[in-house]
């Protein structure tokens, strides 16, 4: 896994020159003299004990400034030191290290020019300007703090839309220190020039949590931080009734070649794979440990309250053959709900109902309890499973997120996987989520409404329980004689190396049943006025002729317990398959995440086109998923403006 | 294990004792510690620029920025997570103020003639690892480059840059990715 960390290692110790020896000493004697300089500045504030030589060689200064006592000339003579400074090493006037611009928290202050910030140093070193950091500023910002650091500023130079118009919009319930969240995201993927790089490879994806974030960030009055918006995971968030597998495969991929709503010039290709629907009645027994975080921040009304709603509801649509056991950790910790039969409700309530939230972390080895637990439940012919349910606090027994990962990883590869279930907002990591999920082989979803965790936990209990194939991937490879430039819209998390496409022992995702995973390309003919990158001058531009297919599509899964993977090939030809509604919308939530991205692709597209593309191709929208997400667009709309 | 951690309390005074003593005003406590963190200072430094003069250059800077800094030092930190925050924030603010140079100044002919110059010199193992270095983003490059030195955990690296464990592994998958993906590439022009 780490050989490519270990190689460029070795690189660097390689090339690792020694530092100078003139230079070090020449540093170590500035650097003291200075912070003799510095110490002098003080007198009077606290006493000095400096003994050794330099300090000797400073003495004199010294008793200049102490017999100097009023405080604007004591600003003065330091001025001075600081000009003595600059000469003594020159090098360092142009790139100096302002000492007191930066704060070491990475929220940092503006930038002050060097000499006039020595002599405020001198002034008010002691009391102010080194202030050591006390609240840490977390890497993704959610939108209520303000864009001064870094990272916002990251979001804004990408995003375009999205720092600054967050800049001023507070909102009082999410507190800033609170606010720790962290989203796992890529660059947008590039667009690629098919002669030179035919060849996309990527795992499926059917989490969802980024839909959910997204929707809770508007609803809330602000637009969701870039990195926060999968835009593979918002149009998988969306049940599609794709034309469903026949026969024994557990699913099918159904290709749609259609113009592009935002681009004249281009084509999108819709691959929508839908997995089989098994009987429910005939579904094996369900092994559910439910590994609860029931920190003290998990009192929340929208958090462990909701869990435990959400929880009667998925009692409800298991069967009498399936177990249930609850493990808690941070706060109180251990086996609450030894595993019970599902048909002992009032059991499995009142243990729920018993469910507290408070008390500080207590570090634990929950997720290891919470394994030995599910362990002790399989049997032969049953799903077993660890559900994570958090508001971000991964501290489940293992802090090394690779050793944590690890030990996920083994334990799927022995037959118990893992879903995580994100509550709350402020200091979900939505990073840590992906991972544990992905490695798990699991879902990875967040819950932020009752609806939401109807949809996940009931709706989707088959699918979301039931892996029907596992690590799914999807290669296409374009044909350069008709495609000049292609893109993968999302799946920037999921990029697999070419050559992993065919090696089982590399891991990917996986369908449960009845799920719908889809994918969309957008690419450019050859000819087409929206080709992009220029043709080369040097290289051999001999176009192959022959082939009508636009590309080739290869599917790769295993069945349950499989460790051979099976083959499905098809080819991608111009005007393929029938856009219809499902087609359609999913168009028009890919347009949205997009744009939520920045919208680097869609040129004049806009959030108008996306509401009128998505409300034209609603359908029924039995649950009305489509319908919150056409309100979602306005209210993204009205935020952008 | 307990040995060797009472012989090095006994023979060393720990970096934080060091690092409040200089913070107090501490001369000598101030001159060990440096004299104790100088390589490593450099080696990070070494790491987040990738050509040793300008390393030198930002230790320098750094030297001369930290007896000020010391004072802020509270204990509440690592000594060393609180340097290498105050290294990789340096190595930050000198590249921010090298590109705006060099676009108001040199320009980017100039860049790429310096930059010719230096491959020209470079053996072919140094050419790959700059050229892998510049290739990734600021956020990789300062958690590779952090992660590098030894005895350096994650959780350590998450602490210096402000980010949580997870954005840590994360962000070095993200550089496996990247750094194969390089290498694909490579093979596939020879």
């Amino acid at each position: 896994m780490s050989d490519e960390l270990d190689d460029l290692k070795t690189l660097m110790d390689a090339a690792m020159p020694a530092p100078d020896a003139k230079r070090r000493s020449e540093n170590l004697d500035m650097a003291q003299k200075s912070f003799a300089q510095i110490q002098g500045s003080r007198v009077g504030t606290r006493p000095t004990v400096e003994r050794g030589f330099l300090a000797r060689v400073t003495e004199g200064a010294k008793s200049m400034l102490n017999a100097l006592s009023h405080r604007g000339a004591l600003a003065a003579t330091t001025a001075v030191a600081a000009v003595a400074l600059v000469m003594i090493v020159p090098q360092t006037r142009d790139i100096m290290v302002n000492p007191t611009s930066r704060s070491e928290n990475r929220a940092a202050a503006p930038q002050v020019s060097a000499l006039s910030s020595e002599t405020d140093l001198a002034d008010e070193l002691p009391e102010v300007a080194l202030e050591e950091p006390v609240v840490e500023a977390p890497l993704a910002v959610e939108e209520a703090i303000a864009p001064s650091s870094k990272r916002v500023q990251g979001f804004a130079a990408q995003g375009g839309t999205t720092a600054g118009l967050l800049g001023g919009v507070v909102e009082p319930s999410i507190a800033p220190e609170q606010n720790t969240e962290a989203f796992s995201n890529g660059e947008t993927n590039p667009l690629k020039v098919t002669a030179e790089d035919p060849v996309s490879t990527f795992s499926i994806d059917v989490d969802t949590a980024s839909y959910s974030i997204v929707r809770s960030s508007l609803m809330s009055g602000h637009l969701p931080p870039k990195d926060a918006v999968r835009v593979e995971e918002m149009v998988n968030y969306f049940p599609y009734s794709y034309p469903a597998p026949e026969g024994d495969v557990p699913f099918r991929p159904t290709i749609t070649v259609t113009p592009t709503p935002w681009n004249e010039g281009t084509q999108l290709v819709h691959i929508g794979i839908q997995g089989a629907m098994p009987e429910i009645d005939d579904r094996p027994p369900l092994n559910l440990v439910f590994l609860i975080d029931t920190s003290g921040s998990m009192q929340d009304a929208n958090k462990l309250p909701l869990l435990k709603q959400s929880f009667r509801l998925l009692l409800s649509e298991l069967l009498p053959a399936d177990q249930v056991s609850i493990v808690t950790y941070a706060g109180s910790a251990g086996q609450v709900l030894e595993p019970t039969s599902a048909s002992e409700r009032t059991k499995i309530l009142s243990a729920l109902e018993q469910l507290e939230a408070g008390g500080s972390t207590a570090g634990q080895a929950g997720l290891q309890q919470a394994y030995q637990v599910a362990e002790g439940m399989a049997s032969d012919g049953e799903v077993t499973r660890v559900i994570l349910a958090t508001d971000g606090d991964f501290n489940v027994g293992l802090s090394d997120p690779d050793a944590l990962e690890d030990f996920i990883a083994k334990k799927r590869d022995s037959g118990t996987f893992l879903s995580v279930l994100g509550f709350g907002r402020g200091n979900l990591d939505d990073a840590t989520m992906q991972a544990l999920a992905q490695h798990g082989n699991g879902q990875a979803a967040y819950i932020d409404t009752l609806g939401e965790a109807r949809k996940v936990l009931v709706d989707q209990l088959t699918g979301a329980l039931f892996p029907i194939a596992n690590d799914v991937k999807i290669q296409v490879e374009f044909n350069p004689a008709q495609i000049a430039e292609y893109r993968l819209i999302g799946y920037e998390t999921r990029a697999l190396r070419r050559e992993d496409f065919s090696n089982d022992k590399v891991d990917a995702g996986d369908i449960g049943a009845g799920h719908s995973v889809t994918a969309i390309y957008e690419v450019t003919p050859v000819g087409s006025d929206a080709i992009r990158n220029g043709p080369l001058r040097y290289a051999t531009e001999t176009a192959p002729e022959g082939s009508e297919e636009l590309g080739y599509l290869k599917l790769r899964y295993k069945s349950p317990g499989a460790t051979d993977s099976q083959l499905i090939e098809q080819p991608i030809l111009l005007g393929q398959g029938v856009s219809n509604d499902d087609v359609r919308f999913s168009y028009a939530i890919a347009g949205f995440g997009q744009l939520l991205r920045g919208g680097e692709y869609l040129g004049e597209w806009s959030y108008d086109d996306a509401i009128a593309l998505a409300n034209e191709s609603k359908g029924t929208d039995p649950f009305g998923y489509r319908a919150e997400a056409v309100t979602l667009m306005r209210l993204a709309e009205t935020l952008s403006q | 294990m307990a040995c060797v951690l009472l012989f090095e309390m006994r023979m060393m005074t720990s970096d934080e004792d060091l690092a409040k003593a200089a913070a107090g005003g501490d001369a000598d406590a101030f001159a060990t510690l440096l004299a104790r963190h100088y390589d490593r200072m450099f080696r990070l430094a070494f790491r987040l620029t990738g050509r040793a003069e300008a390393a030198e250059d930002l230790t320098q800077d750094i030297c001369a920025a930290l007896p000020a800094k010391i004072a802020g030092f509270r204990a509440q930190a690592k000594f060393t997570t609180w340097l290498y925050r105050v290294v990789v924030n340096a190595a930050e603010d000198a590249r921010r103020r090298q590109a705006s140079r060099d676009r108001a100044a040199t320009g980017w002919g100039d860049v790429e003639q310096m930059r010719r110059a230096e491959a020209a010199e470079a053996t072919e193992a140094m050419n790959w690892l700059q050229q892998a270095m510049n290739s990734l983003p600021d956020e990789l490059r300062e958690t590779l480059a952090l992660t590098l030195e030894d005895d350096m955990t994650h959780a350590q690296a998450a602490n210096v840059l402000d980010v949580s464990e997870g954005t840590v592994s994360w962000r070095l998958s993200e550089v496996r990715k990247r750094l194969r993906a390089m290498k694909q590439e490579e093979l596939a022009n020879e």
